[in-house]
């Protein structure tokens, strides 16, 4: 029976991929000097696991290079070798490299082996310099290549008894594969007991009923023997006694002999070992999400449950005739349920798509521990709030801009050493990474304890650029705001970290994509803030239906301030063109919906109107409507799909009678406000057809 | 998709006898065709949602079974004098294909007319109007006598409706 290896290999990468973040979180929190067993131990399975998985679906280069990884970090596991910052710095940047080697494999396009190849060198330099070892020739990678800690070479060989259940067959491990595996490790006898045998009418060839002995004549660790029946421990009796010098070689029954290359001498203590890397699990592919089984059990439950409201209700529709009150009390009862139900199943499949927000904060102790050395400054990384829980599709687009803050953060906001000491500051500065909820929404904070923006050098290099005339009176949010405007970077040296110009106003325009906004607050020596809110999620919405004329529009409820009827008293008329609404202690300016939107409206007279305050991207307006409809829940649909992007429209959604009516987009509104479009009237419009 | 994979294999087919069908609609008196494959559907003319601050040619959204199409109105688009819609005015769902992806759109005509099967033989170039741009007219093809002039409906849909960047490159 043959099977198509390939359906295994976007498995094989995923899990691959899962692996080297494992072992590149790990590297970075291995302490210097004192690692700690487990740590050690989990890069190594993770290692080990690439390795098998390359080699069984014959991804050879990828196999060998972890190979040296391997070795390295089995001498780590033991205890033989310290953990240099060294040999970590060669880790990871293996890793990195491996992830290179395993992403072109995926790919199939040619790997890289220049960079492997060197970093293989570097490997083995390390495994060959210190804690007393003997170097030992590189050039039989498939064997363990390093001696590490030379004892008296007293082991001779390994005697293993090895009965396989009767049902290990089944698995799909064969023997004889180990055994040749064995053989390359040294000389290899093989004695088989048969006595277990039944006749040849009771075999069941599915079975295995056999027993052996097996004499392995080298100079190899256990560990070494034990790897290669580590997929079947569970399914064998297995017992390995150590050779002394004086064994004599056993009997040549059934002999397998293989001239494969002999293993250097190497002697470890092996007493303590466990770490035999576990099966890997099968998981799906690319295009799916891991969902947690008590999540899938709610969504069970639910579904229970609406199928006895159902039922509930479909026992009272039976008699219509004698339909009294005291059944429409019941189906009344019925549709609150429902309805009840209805919002938990929603939310519990909304809940399927969430990840939690570790998932991109996991990249950044690598990158604050790389740019570090590069930058010569000394960060922490704190993070809070890694199991916030973000939709899979924000998630998926907020890595980038996140890692652009962090990196500025890294670069530009926290000091050098001798800087934060002069400023009394301690040594080593502080980024961190917090995310929380808040509302309907989802707020991440990058804070660091760094310089701080300097509001002077900002306003200076706005005027530079022309963007600003220089007597402009600037708020602070005005200031900061700048530096979201594109081309704009206040980094007097550029670095090929951050800095080019490019970004801010991209991270901005990427969060905004998502529904969010993000606001900075900095404060001069003491540090900044930059606070990123993002919806729970992008495929539902809370919102306000409101009318304007003869349309329905939604406004997201999460934007809504408050609503208001309008007193004449409290408006205001700044030069016959902007109309303010004082709202306590606030001016907020009125944004006459049925002239933006070039609508017919029934209230073109403020007063008795409606006003729906609402804030976006820190600003604040007065939406003029005709009428407050109800709150729903509506599913967002994309206009982009088959349309284009509409300026203060966010989306569309389809109400209960099956029309369309349009979200608004209330920054887009705000700004549409300050700069009406060109196009905005038919006249216009008519002019850019005909042009 | 079933339909679209099903269209794209009668594509093939149409292509090697060389005759393509058309469907055709009547627009201010004359017969105008489209490429009988990209036609997803007919439907009557039914209210639509406006969308502010976009061109006058475009009506609005419908929803169409869950999904925002949006719905041009042929006349204004070909700068026609409007009439009342009325029982026989149908929208047109037609499949619009550009660089970023398929789209659909719908085109609001006075009524459909017939399908024809014309050979690509048959089909004239338009004749070059100088200033007046008409690439968006594929050719003209000549059936019972009649003229019905085919669109490139790729042309017609994509300028100047969905192109956000169309003042830019005019």
């Amino acid at each position: 029976m043959a099977i198509d290896i390939t359906q295994f290999h976007e498995t094989f990468f995923e899990e691959s991929f899962e692996g080297l973040d494992i072992m590149e979180s790990g590297l970075l929190n291995l302490d210097i000097g004192a690692a700690d067993n487990d740590t050690v131990n989990a890069i190594f399975r993770a290692a080990h696991s690439i390795k098998g998985g390359s080699a069984t679906f014959g991804f050879s280069e990828v196999a060998e290079f972890t190979h040296g990884m391997e070795t390295l970090l089995d001498e780590m596991r033991d205890g033989s070798r310290d953990v240099t910052q060294e040999s970590v710095d060669t880790l990871l940047q293996s890793v990195d490299c491996l992830r290179e080697m395993l992403g072109a494999s995926r790919d199939k396009t040619p790997i890289d082996l220049e960079r492997a190849e060197a970093l293989k060198k570097e490997l083995e330099k390390i495994l060959s310099s210190d804690n007393n070892s003997i170097k030992s020739p590189s050039e039989n990678d498939e064997s363990n290549n390093t001696a590490s800690v030379s004892e008296s070479s007293g082991c001779d060989g390994w005697e293993i008894k090895f009965k396989p259940y009767h049902d290990m067959l089944r698995t799909g491990n064969d023997p004889v594969r180990m055994f040749r595996e064995l053989a390359e490790l040294g000389d290899l006898s093989v004695e088989i007991d048969i006595s277990q045998l039944p006749a040849l009418e009771d075999l069941d060839p599915e079975e295995s009923y056999l027993s052996w002995k097996l004499t392995l004549k080298a100079d190899v660790e256990k560990e070494k023997v034990k790897e290669i029946f580590e997929w079947v421990e569970d399914e064998c009796d297995i017992e390995f006694n150590e050779l002394s010098a004086a064994t004599d070689k056993a009997d040549n029954t059934a002999n397998v002999m293989a001239n494969a290359t002999t293993a250097p001498p190497q002697t470890t203590d092996n007493s303590k070992k466990t770490a035999a890397p576990k099966k890997t699990a099968t998981s799906t592919d690319s295009a799916s999400i891991r969902v947690s089984i008590d999540k899938v059990d709610a969504l069970i439950n639910m579904v229970g449950e609406l199928v006895i409201t159902q039922s509930m209700i479909g026992q009272l529709d039976c008699d219509l005739d004698e339909f009294d009150n005291n059944r429409m009390e019941k189906l009344r009862d019925g549709l609150t349920l429902l309805e009840r139900n209805t919002r938990e199943l929603q939310e519990s499949v909304m809940r399927i798509r969430m990840l939690p927000i570790s998932f991109a904060f996991n990249r950044f102790p690598r990158m604050v521990h790389d740019l570090c050395q590069k930058l010569n400054k000394k960060i922490e990384l704190k993070t809070t709030g890694e199991q916030t829980e973000l939709d899979k599709t924000v998630m998926e687009k907020i890595g980038d801009p996140l890692v652009h803050l962090v990196r500025n953060s890294i670069d530009h906001g926290i000091e050098m050493p001798e800087e934060r000491i002069a400023a009394d500051k301690p040594e080593t500065g502080i980024i961190e990474l917090n995310a929380f909820h808040k509302g309907g929404n989802i707020i991440i904070e990058i804070k660091d304890d760094g310089a701080g923006f300097n509001k002077e050098r900002i306003k200076a290099k706005a005027v530079e650029r022309g963007l600003i005339s220089s007597d402009e009176q600037l708020s602070d949010e005005k200031i900061y705001d700048l530096l979201f405007q594109p081309g704009f970077s206040t980094a007097e040296q550029l670095s090929d970290i951050s800095g080019r110009g490019v970004g801010m106003d991209v991270v901005r325009r990427n969060i905004r994509e998502l529904g969010g906004n993000i606001d900075v607050s900095s404060e001069m020596g003491k540090g900044t803030t930059f606070t990123i809110r993002l919806p729970l999620t992008l495929a539902i919405l809370d919102g306000q239906l409101v009318c304007v004329g003869s349309e329905i529009y939604i406004t997201p409820l999460v934007s809504i301030v408050e609503s208001l009827q309008i007193k004449k008293e409290f408006v205001n008329n700044i030069a016959g063109q902007t109309e303010l609404y004082k709202v306590r202690d606030d001016y907020i300016p009125i944004v006459r919906m049925h002239n933006i939107f070039g609508i017919d409206a029934e209230q073109k007279n403020l007063e008795g109107g409606l006003l729906v305050i609402v804030e976006g991207d820190g600003k604040k307006a007065g939406l003029l409507v005709d009428d407050l409809l109800g709150q729903q829940q509506v599913v967002i649909k994309s206009l982009e799909t088959n349309y284009k992007r509409v300026d203060g429209v966010s989306g569309a959604t389809i109400l209960g009678d099956g029309t369309v009516a349009l979200i608004l987009d209330v920054d887009g509104l705000i700004e549409l406000s300050r700069n009406p479009p060109t196009s905005g009237n038919t006249s216009t419009n008519q002019v850019r057809e005909v042009a | 998709m079933s339909a679209a994979q099903q269209i794209d294999s009668n594509t093939s087919v149409d292509v090697m006898t060389d005759t393509d069908q058309y469907l055709t609609f009547i627009l201010a008196g004359e017969e105008y065709g489209v490429d009988i494959l990209r036609v997803q559907e007919i439907k009557g003319w039914d209210n639509v949602t406006p969308i502010p601050n976009t061109p006058d040619y475009i009506k609005g959204v419908i929803n169409l079974r869950g999904t925002i199409v949006p719905i041009v109105d042929l006349r204004h688009k070909f700068s026609l004098d409007a009439i009342p819609y009325g029982a026989t005015t149908v929208v047109i769902v037609l499949k619009v294909s550009s660089e970023d992806g398929n789209r659909t759109m719908g085109i609001v005509v006075d009524a459909v007319s017939d399908v024809y099967n014309v050979a690509a033989e048959e089909m004239k170039p338009p004749p070059d109007f100088g200033t007046i741009s008409i690439d968006y007219v594929k050719g003209l093809a000549t059936v019972e006598d009649k003229m019905v002039i085919v669109l490139e409906i790729d042309k017609l849909l994509n300028s100047g409706v969905l192109d956000t960047s169309d003042s830019l490159l005019q």
